[in-house]
């Protein structure tokens, strides 16, 4: 085919706007919201800039958009050590327990703060019945850091009333980034509605950050901001892998749809090392609505089988088949191992699987009458209604509309629940992104776990958080936003320890406008050639992108199709299709910015895909079965393979060199 | 699905440069038809559900009708957002209709004391554990 390039002949060049500033936030969600708010107080004994850009607008950016009905990591009354050891086991024995233990020993403040700005948390009444956030108050008491008592959904959540969960969290941000605006006299540092789509490394010193470039989707103007550090929270990858739903369904992905692989694929441009992007999460939620199934099981206790009423975890002869594929894993029944277990029985023709909640309101309905007799014992149970409703109102609001469209009341119907399709990220339960420094004072930390500035990548000066830290999962929204706040701190020592360093980003700003702006020129000059702009062949609108992609990793890298499964030779035949695709992006097009954000997004799905096929190619095992099956290897081979799978993206020539690293428990079984 | 406007409600949010629902959309949804001044989702198969542009439009003209690719018809979910608290309502298909109220924050917004009676961050700690504001936990 014959190469685009853009010379602005067809499409108007952008207004080029240059930022400079000392610390570089990219993302809006809860980590770079904690980097806004803890690197303010520390930039301000230097007058040190931080300047925040958003793809969206920041009071409703990232995975808690919508809102939440808990807090997820909450140590509170428990053991931090606990917590790495949970953490661990749900990720199938490897995990980086220093980043965990860090993680867990500064998550309490971020959630004391949530209260403090107004997040309504809710307490235990002195009747041992819950208060939400309003009655706590009325009823006098404490907040948590005062010693006040939570209530706990599971061992490690709280409950609370978070609609405007993100919408407080933001508001903190944007008052700290104003602080540092009154500090430093710069008249912006907050860019809402800009689309960074590449890091650039600096002219002088050939590994150090020193730039990112992106584009306003609202105007023609291109963005450079040059930094001398970069905190990177551009979240996970979602919409990578076909999804169950058909047509505009797909909108209702479990995890944000616009998690859109930026925080992997701006690191793997920048050459930072990645570790664990074989990891997935494959959630088994409510059928198509993907409601949280989190408070059903926890709360209120109920229970999921097969519709013979039979508990697929109890199952002997499954029990045993996975035993002796996966061993040990087996009995600690992670989530991985539960979803492996509910496909065995989907596979039998047992289905559907159904979160028996009729069953659980039932039985809270007699205990509760026993307890309190029949009035206030009514009182308490619609009260409890009210709160399974409030958990899909809070997060997931489409499961209500579901359940409301099927005629499902709770107390009355079961609900059907299935494995979603396959995701990328490291904050929720799962553990994809890169390696990263970690705080080095944990005994026993081996000497490739730390390299002086705590969640550096291998790339001086970016540090990552939220989504994209690797091998450290199970943090949620609390511990994303610690996590930010940990980044703040050592990007600020890091840019202190480096104060004659004024970056100068590798290519010129003509150059960068060029790639940035390519899909317009490419749809300018060929749009005219058909009646349809949507059907031409000299070009790729970004959906269709999209679909490509996920019909590739459906049928070769284990998606729903397949039943998670894959293998070498399908993984190998993916790779040259999708090395195709990639070709392809040099034909994306764009109407529009709006489209011009969609070819950029899609292209850093390509990539995060790219990296996790290469990695489950690699590890010749089945780690986490029930988010995806090796055929070849179909077992759990933990003295060849309980090793961190590491790689670095060569931008130039598009390879990856693939590696591996020692995996050390330092907080024992 | 996918949020919907309705087109008597709308007024394009006349005025400014742009509307609520524009400014709001965490996945640049909303776009604003010049021609009529009305407001629509230009990617419905891209939409959450996440209720933000029905939140905060001041009109009231947006509502989400269910994914048709597994949503039977008939249903609707409609928040209404004050400052304080957030009040549903659930219409069934068959006619069951369910009220919540449920709080959203405890303080005004905008109302924060952002680093009141928090200490100045001591740079000697600089490199070690912890917040400006608070000592990481030992155990």
């Amino acid at each position: 085919m014959e190469k685009d390039t853009c010379t602005f002949s067809y499409c108007a060049k952008p207004e080029i706007v240059e930022h400079d500033t000392d610390l570089l936030i990219l993302g809006g969600g809860m980590s770079a919201c904690g980097t806004a708010y803890e690197a303010t107080k520390w930039a301000a004994a230097k007058g040190l800039k931080v300047t925040m850009v958003d793809k969206a607008a920041t009071d409703r950016s990232g995975a808690v958009a919508m809102g939440l009905s808990a807090i997820n990591t909450y140590i509170g009354e428990n053991k931090v050590e606990d917590y790495v050891r949970y953490v661990r086991a749900d990720l199938m024995g490897i995990t980086r327990d220093d980043l965990v233990f860090d993680l867990g020993r500064h998550v309490d403040d971020s959630v004391h703060l949530f209260e403090e700005w107004g997040l309504p948390i809710w307490k235990k009444g002195d009747d041992g019945f819950s208060l939400d956030g309003f009655q706590a108050k009325e009823e006098g008491k404490k907040a948590l850091k005062d010693g006040g008592t939570p209530v706990r959904s599971g061992k490690w959540q709280i409950m609370i009333n978070g609609e405007s969960y993100k919408a407080i969290v933001a508001e903190a941000a944007k008052k700290a980034l104003e602080v540092n605006r009154q500090a430093t006299g710069v008249a912006q540092n907050h860019f809402e509605r800009v689309f960074i789509v590449r890091l650039f490394k600096d002219a002088n010193d050939p590994n150090r950050i020193a730039a990112a470039v992106g584009f306003s989707v609202r105007e023609n103007k291109m963005y450079i901001f040059k930094a001398k550090a970069i905190a990177l929270g551009a979240g996970g990858a979602v919409n990578c892998f076909r999804p169950r739903s058909t047509k505009e369904g797909q909108g209702r992905a479990w995890y944000p749809v616009w998690n859109s692989g930026s925080g992997y694929a701006l690191g793997m441009q920048a050459g930072a090392e990645l570790t664990l992007m074989e990891n997935r999460f494959v959630p088994a939620r409510f059928k198509d609505g993907y409601g949280p199934v989190g408070a059903w099981f926890l709360f209120f206790k109920a229970k999921a089988t097969n519709s013979l009423g039979e508990d697929y975890c109890m199952n002997e002869e499954y029990l045993a088949d996975a035993r002796a594929k996966y061993g040990k894993y087996v009995d600690k029944m992670g989530t991985a191992i539960r979803n492996h277990l509910m496909m065995l029985d989907m596979k039998a023709g047992k289905g559907p699987i159904l979160m028996n909640t009729h069953h659980a309101m039932d039985a809270i309905n007699k205990s509760f009458t026993e307890k309190l007799g029949e009035k206030e014992g009514k009182k308490k149970v619609k009260h409890l209604e009210a709160e399974a409703w409030e958990d899909f109102l809070d997060m997931c609001i489409g499961q209500a509309g579901l359940w409301a469209s099927k005629n499902i009341e709770p107390d009355k119907t079961p609900s059907e629940i299935m494995p979603t399709e396959p995701y990328l990220l490291g904050s929720h339960a799962g553990c994809a992104g890169f390696w990263c420094s970690g705080p080095g004072d944990i005994p026993g930390t081996p000497a490739d776990w730390s390299w002086g500035y705590n969640r550096m990548s291998t790339v001086p000066g970016l540090f990552m958080m939220g989504d994209i830290v690797g091998a450290s999962g199970h943090k949620f929204s609390s511990g994303s936003h610690a996590e930010g706040r940990i980044v703040a701190k050592a990007a600020i020592a890091f840019i202190l320890d480096n104060p004659s360093y004024s970056p100068k980003p590798r290519r010129s700003a003509d150059e960068m406008a060029a790639e940035l702006y390519l899909p317009f020129e490419v749809y300018e000059k060929h749009k005219v050639y058909s009646t349809d702009p949507k059907i031409n062949p000299n070009y790729i609108k970004p959906d269709l992108l999209q679909t490509r992609l996920q019909k590739i990793s459906d049928e070769y890298f284990g998606g729903i199709s397949t039943w998670y499964m894959t293998s070498k030779t399908m993984l190998e035949e993916g790779l040259r299709q999708l090395a195709m695709l990639k070709e392809d992006c040099s034909k994306m097009a764009a109407a529009d910015y709006h489209e011009l954000m969609r070819c950029w997004e899609n292209y850093h799905r390509i990539l995060s895909v790219e990296a996790h096929a290469r990695h489950i190619l690699y590890r010749e095992e089945t780690r986490y079965p029930g988010y995806y099956y090796r055929g070849d290897h179909n077992f759990i081979d933990d003295e060849k393979w309980k090793v961190f799978t590491c790689s670095k993206y060569n931008m130039e020539t598009g390879e990856f060199t693939m590696s591996k690293r020692d995996h050390k428990n330092l907080y024992s079984d | 699905m996918p949020s919907f406007v309705i087109t008597e409600k709308c007024d394009g949010c006349k005025a400014q440069d742009k509307t609520a629902c524009q400014y709001i959309c965490p996945n640049d949804l909303m776009a604003l038809n010049r021609d009529l001044m009305k407001a629509y989702n230009q990617e419905p198969e891209q939409c959450w559900e996440c209720y933000n542009c029905v939140k905060i439009c001041p009109q009231q003209a947006i509502e989400v009708r269910g994914y048709q690719d597994f949503n039977p018809l008939g249903a609707n979910v409609i928040p209404l957002r004050g400052t304080d608290s957030i009040m549903w309502t659930v219409k069934f298909r068959n006619g069951v209709l369910k009220r919540f109220k449920f709080p959203i924050r405890t303080t005004e917004e905008g109302s924060m004391n952002l680093y009141g009676g928090k200490p100045e961050a001591d740079m000697s700690k600089l490199k070690s554990p912890g917040f400006f504001n608070y000592e990481a936990r030992k155990e």
